[in-house]
């Protein structure tokens, strides 16, 4: 009995490896449609949100979601295997190569914003640092909660896992301070956890610990704790929020995109202006990212 | 109607003889799948910059060196606490408890092995490391420790299992003589039946190795996953990330064909020459104690 839907999933997996362009149906109106849709941890949240609405909406359109990590999506979208593959960093020049080779042509729409939200233990004093010292800290500069002020505790540095586009994006923009010639990496001994939860985990119940991760997916009992970041030590200390990312007053806040093989058609071309519009991108604020416009 | 029996004796050999090649002919091809892979990754990095200490692949910092210690202090520590415990409960389960209760642990420690790695990872996150941090006062739970204990906890049911069956099948005749000698309950436990069921108990350590070096979820979700070095005695207390860990959280990014695709791939290949050195040993030493255990007894 268990076998059937197994064998269903398996055919379906395997028939939309081979398709080469999964998803484009004839384009007749009315017909059904299955989109694909996979990559960044960051945003499948939002994603699911999107895809139950819009197939309550359009009971004829199905869309499986899921995450993985922005590089898994794009590779995915690389090798044809998806339709639209969600990024939390814009795509490098090197998976362009690839995909070209694949003969794939990547499309870009920004989806929405979102902020960085750097979170520490609502024990720790600390609560507004530089983006020079949250860079310090990453990068094994500073070791111990006294160097910007704290209590006298070793710093836990935790990150995301280097197939996250939360990582790259925190590594160009905090640890690099945004400097291309810049060559900072990572401190060794940070802690490259698999999931958002992970991180969560560790700086709800660890002293120690710093995380980061998108504001989204801060929960009301960490709230508290997000660091107020100023670019220098002059400058205003900003807590991340859907205002402040708006008037660009946070500086550690981005676009997340959607990728498509060539210019979308059909149903995925559908689905993508429906998530541009208002109704959507209300979903965005109620997850607790950032609408575009 | 003669004929029928035969045919039939031929097909099933057949089908029995494929089954046992098909296993060694798996073998083989996956090992040249990884060799044609993994093999490419030493041309494309140098040696000298393979066996360096930083392990960033996204920066093209290919240093496996931390990947192999963090795996080797995971499974040393998983095994002291796998072999002692293992050995222990296998020798209680099979000479000392008595028949009721044997019949309950031992379904029980089976049960124990049919836990998913995953809920036992779930575990490790909310309750172990926490406790390790408070416990030991490390600035982090998610450690060495906490993969070690994890992976003890994991490898502990199958040595259990399978020692205390190597144990059970000593004739009983040499406890009889053993204890007709005068000896006591532990020496013959010590000096007769442990020695005798020692290939089965050394099978039983070996496939607790395997399952500790190859197993991966557990081990990422509280290792912490930090490419350090893990040389130091304190290593055991600090954040490492194993080989089987940066497999499973890289390969689904890498593109296909790319260095770090090879890379990984390399990595796959030493650890599936770890685990042939480890069984090539082990059988080794039990085809050398079978030979010794004949000479004494012809």
């Amino acid at each position: 009995m268990k076998a059937v839907p197994l064998i269903l999933l398996v055919s379906l997996l395997i028939c939309s490896a081979c398709g080469g362009s999964p998803g484009q149906t004839t384009p007749s109106a009315g017909t059904s449609a299955y989109i694909q849709n996979k990559g960044s941890d960051t945003i499948v949240n939002l994603a699911l949100a999107w895809a139950e609405r819009y197939q309550t909406e359009h009971p004829d359109i199905s869309i499986s979601v899921t995450g993985g990590g922005s590089g898994t999506g794009i590779a995915a979208l690389i090798n044809g295997t998806v339709d639209i593959a969600n990024a939390s960093r814009a795509i490098t020049a090197d998976e362009i190569k690839q995909a070209k080779a694949n003969g794939i042509n990547p499309v870009q729409v920004v989806i929405s914003r979102d902020a960085i939200a750097i979170v520490v233990n609502p024990q720790n004093p600390v609560r507004r640092l530089t983006l020079q010292q949250i860079s310090d800290i990453y990068s094994g500069k500073i070791n111990n909660w006294t160097g910007v002020g704290g209590d006298d505790r070793p710093i836990v540095r935790l990150s995301r896992e280097t197939n996250s586009g939360t990582h790259v994006y925190f590594l160009q923009t905090v640890i690099r301070l945004g400097d291309p010639k810049n060559t900072t990496l990572f401190s060794t001994d940070t802690l490259l956890l698999p999931s958002s939860e992970g991180i969560i985990n560790e700086v709800r119940q660890n002293p120690n610990a710093i995380g980061y991760d998108g504001l989204g997916y801060i929960p009301p009992d960490l709230m508290n704790s997000v660091i107020a970041v100023a670019v220098d030590a002059g400058g205003a200390y900003v807590i991340p929020s859907i205002t402040t990312v708006n008037n660009n007053s946070y500086p550690v806040s981005r676009d997340l995109y959607m990728y498509t093989n060539g210019q979308p058609t059909g149903a995925i071309k559908d689905y993508i202006n429906w998530i541009l519009s208002p109704e959507a991108q209300k979903i965005v604020a109620d997850l607790g990212f950032v609408p575009i416009k | 109607m003669d004929k029928s029996p035969n045919w039939r004796e031929t097909f099933v050999t057949a089908i029995v003889k494929t089954c046992g090649y098909s296993a060694v002919v798996f073998v083989i091809l996956i090992f040249f799948f990884l060799l044609r892979q993994g093999l490419p990754a030493l041309f494309e990095v140098k040696l000298g910059d393979l066996f360096t200490t930083r392990w960033y692949p996204i920066e093209n910092h290919f240093g496996i060196l931390p990947l192999l210690t963090g795996s080797l202090v995971v499974t040393v520590g998983a095994m002291l606490i796998a072999i002692p415990f293992g050995i222990g409960t296998a020798v209680f389960l099979a000479e000392i408890a008595p028949r009721w209760m044997r019949e309950i642990l031992k379904p029980l420690v089976e049960l124990l092995g049919g836990i998913p790695s995953v809920v036992l990872g779930f575990l490790g996150i909310l309750l172990l490391s926490p406790f390790l941090r408070v416990f030991l006062n490390l600035p982090t739970g998610l450690t060495a420790l906490a993969g070690a204990l994890l992976l003890g906890a994991i490898a502990i049911p199958t040595t259990v299992s399978i020692a205390e069956d190597a144990l059970d099948s000593v004739p009983q005749g040499y406890r009889e003589g053993a204890l007709a000698l005068g000896a006591t309950k532990w020496q013959t436990i010590w000096r007769v039946t442990l020695p005798a069921a020692r290939s089965g108990v050394l099978t039983a350590l070996m496939l607790g190795v395997g399952r500790t070096i190859g197993e991966t979820m557990a081990v990422m979700m509280v290792t912490g996953n930090a490419p350090v070095m893990a040389i130091k005695l304190t290593s055991i207390l600090s954040p490492v990330r194993t080989m089987t860990a940066t497999i499973a959280a890289e390969m689904g990014e890498v593109a296909n064909g790319s260095t770090h695709y090879h890379v990984l791939f390399l990595i796959g290949l030493i650890l599936f020459l770890i685990s042939l050195a480890v069984n090539i040993t082990a059988s080794s030493v039990i085809f050398k104690s079978r030979k010794r255990a004949e000479r004494v007894l012809s």
